[in-house]
């Protein structure tokens, strides 16, 4: 955790929950109390991944749990990606609930084989006589320098394999019943954290609870257009819808928390609704999630629609590393706002 | 050219001991690789008849490997393989029924015509995993031996690759691991010296590979693989080392193999390896040969003997091969199972 980093992330905006609502926690907090959780009622858990025990506590989300649950549950590794992958997935298969931690998903991109070829494909090979109960987590960077290796949205290139289950949770309540369903699950889940979401504060209940894989939710509703988005960039629809309601537009805001299962029925049922799809995302456009739902719209969805599934992610090129370059790269608000106007001129 | 010929000793240094071993438990390893071997012969016989749609990697050759290992091991220990499994399975006491049905692709093979000849498991008899990807089953083996250490359950864990996987960045990883964690975890190496047609010079430098695992810090042998009773000795001392919590040990068993790379038949008319370096190995260092001809030496057994082992073998081979046959294929609903455990 270096320094710039904090200072970024803290530079963001927040808004603070209204307490009446009920606990309020920060995100990392979130995590760290899933985590506890998790721990406490698993024997049979461990996270491990670099740095989960030092001072920083993997962004603060493992801060100390090796000085509370031993340093044989929650312990430092080699830098080995590809191998400890493996490690969760014997690990799992002999009875255990492996969690894999990474600073950033680029790091991931190490362990593709144990990943693609083996975590997901185990159940299914030996006829589901094994069970690959694993987590592996990693919290994608943005800005100050990130650059084309530390910045990466990986969850387009991990879409398309079967086994696999995929969670980008957008908010501290999900995240918490989000990790803790992976941690249940009793198959190989990712879980891509967002850096940017990291200084949110949210209403996050105490004690253990569950959010379901599988199952979107909708953040706004409205009748114009069909918002789909997770993790951060629904930060950004959810800003633009809000804006857009003095001009008379309105529009459901769907926060997919899985994108794999993806909970088509939730997108096909607002679309037949409004007849237009916009979809953000913080991966590339290109074979991603964008274009997945894009194509599920034109299959199963298509006498919905009234004009053509726009996408807002990312350009097919790597991300550059100055901000000079970089600031032209993500999706603004701006950038979404003026999509919606286009969407919705003359409704 | 013999680029790789049999350097081992065979059983000449045992001669002149007395029998460490009692009568049954010789002639049990001698009928366990004769067994395996028919079945392996049975396999590629019949490989042409082109019912068996799967691609084997028959292991003829290799018997003493699989054989002594896995008597050295219990029916709880867990065994981790590569895409020559027939050996592995079947040593460590895999259902034959099942497995010959796994190759005919029925809905009654060992993993319901999902893996084929290459993923051949039997949870019941510790035959627990196995990765067709060159090395990707080392750290699968070395999370298992954690998990065993974890929980304490006494179990040790052995994990079979070939000289290929030494190569592999994951294989350095899981030995690296490994030895820091002191893992109950036995790394079985057999090095064959070729990976599909590719010889060992081009591969790997000339330093012994037991020699370069050693660099880790992890407890390392070199072995006469071709030697049923080196193999089930090393494994044996690999295996009460990590039950003692010793941490694990690399096992680099030297040995041969007879056939093709996959495929029925021997290929080295393809000119990637000499055929006198093949008869060398047939000749000099055949497991079966150089063990029965010690067996009868001593007196454990007389010439002959295997006769009737034989029969029952060959009837057992061929029950299994009509229920194979008679089997039913599974069907379209069960494409789509087990996708996901609940």
């Amino acid at each position: 955790m270096a320094p710039w980093d904090e200072a970024l992330i803290s530079s963001l905006p927040t808004i603070e929950p209204d307490p009446k609502g009920g606990r309020v926690l920060g995100y990392v907090q979130a995590l760290h109390e899933a985590l506890t959780l998790a721990l406490e009622k698993f024997p049979e858990m461990f996270v491990m991944g670099q740095g989960v025990d030092d001072p920083g506590g993997m962004f603060g989300t493992t801060k100390d749990l090796h000085l509370k649950f031993g340093s044989h549950r929650v312990f430092d590794t080699p830098l080995s990606e590809e191998c400890m992958t493996g490690v969760c997935v014997g690990s799992a298969m002999r009875g255990m609930r492996p969690m894999l931690m990474h600073n950033r998903p680029d790091f991931i991109l190490l362990s593709m084989n144990q990943l693609v070829n083996h975590a997901s494909k185990y159940t299914y090979m030996d006829n589901g006589q094994t069970r690959v109960p694993m987590v592996i987590w990693a919290a994608i960077g943005r800005g100050w320098g990130s650059g084309a290796q530390h910045s990466q949205a990986i969850q387009g290139l991990l879409l398309g394999v079967p086994g696999l289950k995929i969670i980008m949770p957008s908010n501290p309540h999900d995240a918490k019943g989000l990790l803790l369903s992976a941690i249940e699950d009793n198959n190989p889940v990712l879980i891509f954290e967002h850096r940017w979401l990291m200084k949110q504060k949210g209403i996050v209940p105490e004690g253990y609870y569950k959010v379901p894989i599988g199952k979107a939710v909708f953040r706004r509703v409205g009748t114009d257009l069909t918002i789909v988005s997770a993790s951060q960039t629904l930060d950004l629809a959810v800003q633009a819808v809000d804006q857009l309601k003095a001009e008379g537009i309105t529009a459901d805001v769907i926060d997919l928390r899985t994108l794999k299962p993806l909970d088509e029925t939730a997108i096909l049922t607002s679309l037949k609704k409004t007849g237009k799809l916009l979809v953000l995302d913080t991966g590339w456009a290109m074979a991603g999630l964008c274009a997945e739902i894009g194509c599920i719209a034109a299959e199963k969805g298509f006498e919905y629609l009234k004009a053509p599934v726009r996408r807002i992610a990312l350009p097919d090129i790597p991300t550059p590393a100055g901000f000079t370059l970089e600031q032209f790269i993500y999706p603004d608000l701006k950038r979404v706002v003026t999509a919606i106007r286009e969407m919705c001129r003359g409704k | 050219m013999i680029r790789h010929k049999y350097e081992g000793q065979g059983y000449k240094g045992r001669l002149g001991q007395a029998l460490a071993y009692d009568g049954p438990f010789l002639v049990s390893l001698y009928r366990s690789m004769l067994r395996i071997r028919m079945i392996e012969c049975a396999i590629e016989s019949r490989y042409h008849e082109d019912q068996m749609k799967t691609p084997i990697h028959l292991m003829i050759g290799q018997e003493a490997t699989s054989v002594g290992a896995c008597a050295a091991m219990r029916v709880v220990d867990q065994l981790w393989c590569t895409h020559r499994t027939h050996g592995n399975y079947l040593a460590k006491g895999g259902n034959l029924k099942a497995m010959m049905s796994e190759l005919y692709c029925r809905a009654n093979g060992c993993v319901g015509s999902r893996g084929g000849s290459m993923h051949l498991i039997d949870k019941a008899v510790g035959m627990a995993g196995t990765s067709a990807i060159v090395g990707g089953i080392l750290p699968i083996a070395t999370g298992a031996a954690l998990a065993s250490q974890l929980t304490k359950d006494g179990i040790v864990n052995l994990v079979f690759f070939g000289d290929a996987a030494v190569e592999q960045g994951a294989t350095s990883e899981s030995i690296n691991f490994s030895v820091l964690k002191k893992l109950p975890l036995v790394f079985f190496c057999e090095n064959n010296f070729y990976s599909v047609q590719s010889p060992l010079g081009p591969r790997q430098p000339n330093t012994p590979i037991w020699k370069r695992a050693a660099g880790f810090g992890i407890n390392a042998v070199q072995i006469d693989g071709t030697n049923v009773l080196e193999v089930y000795e090393a494994t044996q001392k690999a295996c009460e080392r990590a039950k003692r919590g010793d941490g694990p040990t690399f096992i680099e068993a030297v040995c041969y193999r007879y056939r093709a790379h996959g495929g029925a038949g021997d290929d080295s008319k393809t000119g990637y390896r000499d055929e006198a370096e093949v008869a060398d190995w047939t000749t000099r260092a055949d497991p079966l040969d150089s063990f029965r001809h010690y067996l009868v030496t001593l007196g454990v057994v007389k010439g002959g003997f295997d006769g009737e082992m034989k029969s029952e073998i060959e009837a057992e081979i061929l029950a299994a091969f009509e229920h194979a046959i008679n089997s039913p294929n599974p069907v379209e609903a069960d494409l789509y199972t087990h996708v996901y455990s609940e």
